[in-house]
């Protein structure tokens, strides 16, 4: 019988089988200051070491702001703490860091893959739930707590219980002006937030090997959102082509090597997968959600659903929930919906692709007035180039706000935020409650969407400016 | 090798909060976590549904744990999907800090799960059906209280009802005797060291830098 991709990376990293679990050897493991300080802290008082220090990375992302001429000091309260804490760590056990003003920060899922830290093959783990971004590359990418990290740094090794293997297969192709954030929605919609549960979920097929590698982040990214272990892509012409001549990949005789290696990784044709889902992307529109769950979410000409209508996927609780707290009626038309802000930014979608997508809808117009509008670059590479090519200009004559990298306002530590039960719409990946702030009330769409919402000061189809 | 207190009963009053999809922002929302160490998190638990006034810690009366039959629960029951949403440990960390020893629910999202293990919480798998028939009866009864016993999988309720349940071999022995995963891992060594020295040959540009 046939092996999966997954199930090829994981007998490659398999050190030994423990019943239950096997215990899985870890090529890189990412660290970040909200988490990274804790468990290398817990690791010290437990009289532990980093056990091969040259597999771990530091990235400033989730606590530091994204003012311009940002330092150490936070707007949230015990800010600097998280900051220097982290800082004094990595440089206690020699763990290569991209602190503030290093050319190479940002989110640490956007930076790993631009760097080339993360590789087609390899195990990588991190402390955050979206590490699973990565699998893009054809990685066993997945998000774990800090004790787990802590565990990996001690022992190199993690005990973990084998998921089972989905496929989902998307056919045809996106029709003009779909994009894959809508594509990871309406996956959402169609499987609901828990529909990934316990799975490692490889994406395949026609729309998929379409994608060009920051796209199919965007879309890896989502499988938090459903649950999932993980979410893989397997290595392709593109993947390779991304890869080459980054500061961490493989250089001369290695990359040959490597390349032919990562050529292999594949599923075979015959292989089994437990679950087998079929998505058609021509059926797929632009997507934005109406509720407090990811998987709330509709084509954006729609209105928002009766219970009814989506009564298989979740309890009628829930349902009402989360129209209470968006504060939306049963049945209202989702394009039109008054916005207060728009949000561009996080490891879901502030990629220069993103960023380009977006300044090409607001390119001469401006932002509606009142609203708040914010874009943050996922990394300071990203930054750069997008400067380089003038969109910061882009942004800026459109009435954005132009920022320095990090996870920002993708989610509230008590630092800055949205207005109490503002209205955002938002190119992140979760609309739960509180997540943006206290109160606030987040659609989540593309880029693309969320710039035309900002010019309308409303929900809004770019396919129609 | 028993780094944490051996866990084979939790026996205590059991805070009905059967919703799906408790993710972790509830549990402990981010603007709780102050400090970069694992403590202080137990007033900020269920900070959203807890109090009408965040900042002024205004009890919410109508919120489970307010009710001061609940108040000193050691078990949750919860919906399916039970801590999903973002990996932060800080809410196995901060129920544990609460006193909360034990969660049922129809389904765990997976880092929750491992967080538990971790931490001396117990993650018992239970189907809907019987979580609600639990529930009706913890509900009505005079003492809340449930026992669950992990060395023989089985909940015990106060009418002496009994429900079994399952958990693999490897957290439950963990739990139960409060062993350290670092620990246990470490007695593998040899075959870690022989599988990098193996695969560093077979991968070498995974471990040139
Ligand atoms: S951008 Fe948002 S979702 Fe991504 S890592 Fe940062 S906080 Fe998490």
């Amino acid at each position: 019988m046939g092996q999966t991709l997954f199930d090829k990376i994981w007998a490659q990293h398999s050190v030994k089988e423990l019943g239950d679990v096997s215990l899985l050897a870890i090529d890189r493991i990412l660290l970040h200051e909200r988490t990274g300080g804790v468990a290398l802290r817990s690791l010290r008082d437990s009289g532990r070491s980093v056990r091969g220090v040259e597999r771990v990375f530091g990235i400033m992302d989730h606590v530091v702001d994204t003012f311009p001429g940002r330092t150490d000091k936070t707007v949230m309260p015990t800010g600097a703490d998280f900051i220097r804490t982290f800082r004094e760590e990595c440089a206690r056990n020699g763990i290569t860091l991209f602190d503030i003003g290093d050319p190479r920060q940002g989110i640490v899922h956007v930076v790993s893959p631009e760097q080339g830290i993360v590789q087609p093959g390899v195990t990588l783990i991190a402390p955050d739930s979206h590490t699973c971004t990565q699998g893009a590359i054809g990685a066993m990418a997945w998000g774990v707590g800090s004790s787990e990290a802590e565990h990996a740094l001690a022992t190199g090794v993690l005990r973990v219980a084998k998921p089972a293997n989905m496929r989902i297969r998307v056919t045809g192709a996106l029709g003009l002006g779909v994009t894959v954030k809508d594509l990871a929605l309406h996956i959402l919609a169609e499987l609901s937030a828990g529909g990934g549960k316990g799975c490692a979920i490889e994406y395949c097929g026609e729309a998929i090997e379409a994608l060009e590698i920051e796209a199919r982040m965007t879309l890896c990214n989502m499988a938090a959102e459903l649950s999932a272990f993980n979410a893989m892509i397997a290595p392709d012409d593109k993947t390779i082509a991304y890869l080459k001549g980054r500061p961490f990949a493989p250089q001369g005789a290695l990359w040959d090597q490597a390349e032919a290696y990562w050529r292999t990784l594949k599923s075979d044709d015959d292989a089994i997968f437990d679950r087998d889902v079929t998505i058609d992307a021509s059926a797929v529109a632009p997507m934005v959600t109406w509720g407090a769950s990811p998987q709330q979410a509709s084509p954006l000409n729609a209105r928002v659903p009766a219970y009814e209508e989506v009564a298989a996927r979740e309890s009628r609780e829930s349902y009402q929930r989360g129209l209470d707290y968006m504060a939306l009626e049963s049945g209202a038309p989702l394009e039109g919906i008054k916005i207060d802000a728009a949000f561009i930014g996080s490891c879901t979608n502030s990629r220069i692709s993103d960023l380009r997508a977006a300044a090409a809808v607001l390119k001469g117009r401006k932002v509606a007035a009142g609203v708040k509008a914010i874009c943050v670059p996922g990394s300071s590479q990203v930054k750069l180039q997008a400067e380089a090519e003038g969109i910061d200009k882009v942004f800026a004559d459109a009435g954005f706000e132009w920022r320095e990298s990090g996870c920002s306002m993708c989610f509230f530590a008590g630092g800055e935020s949205f207005a109490p039960k503002a209205r955002v719409v938002s190119s992140t990946n979760r609309n739960f409650e509180n997540r943006q702030g206290p109160g606030t009330r987040t659609h989540l769409a593309s880029p693309a969407v969320v710039a035309a919402s900002a010019i309308a000061g409303a929900l809004a189809d770019p396919r129609k400016l | 090798m028993s780094a944490r207190t051996p866990m084979p009963l939790v026996s205590g009053v059991a805070a009905p909060l059967v919703r799906a999809n408790i993710d972790t922002d509830i549990i402990i929302p981010s603007r709780e976590i102050r400090s970069t160490t694992k403590q202080g998190l137990k007033d900020g638990l269920f900070a959203g549904w807890r109090y009408t006034d965040i900042d002024a810690r205004v009890a919410n009366p109508d919120f489970v744990l307010n009710q001061p039959r609940y108040a000193d629960a050691k078990i949750i029951l919860g919906g399916p999907n039970f801590g999903c949403g973002s990996s932060r440990e800080h809410a196995v960390w901060a129920l544990h800090e609460y006193g909360v020893r034990a969660v049922i629910a129809p389904s765990f999202n997976a880092i929750f799960y491992g967080n538990c293990i971790r931490n001396s919480l117990a993650p018992v798998t239970l189907s809907e059906e019987y979580i609600a028939t639990i529930a009706a009866e913890i509900e009505s009864a005079d003492t809340p209280a449930l026992e669950i016993d992990l060395v023989q999988s089985e909940i015990r309720t106060p009418s002496g009802a009994r429900f079994g349940f399952s958990m693999p071999d490897e957290p439950r022995e963990m739990l139960v005797n409060g062993f350290d995963a670092i620990d246990l891992t470490l007695t593998h060594d040899e075959a870690i060291n022989a599988h990098r020295a193996r695969d560093a040959a077979a991968r070498s540009w995974v471990y040139a830098r």
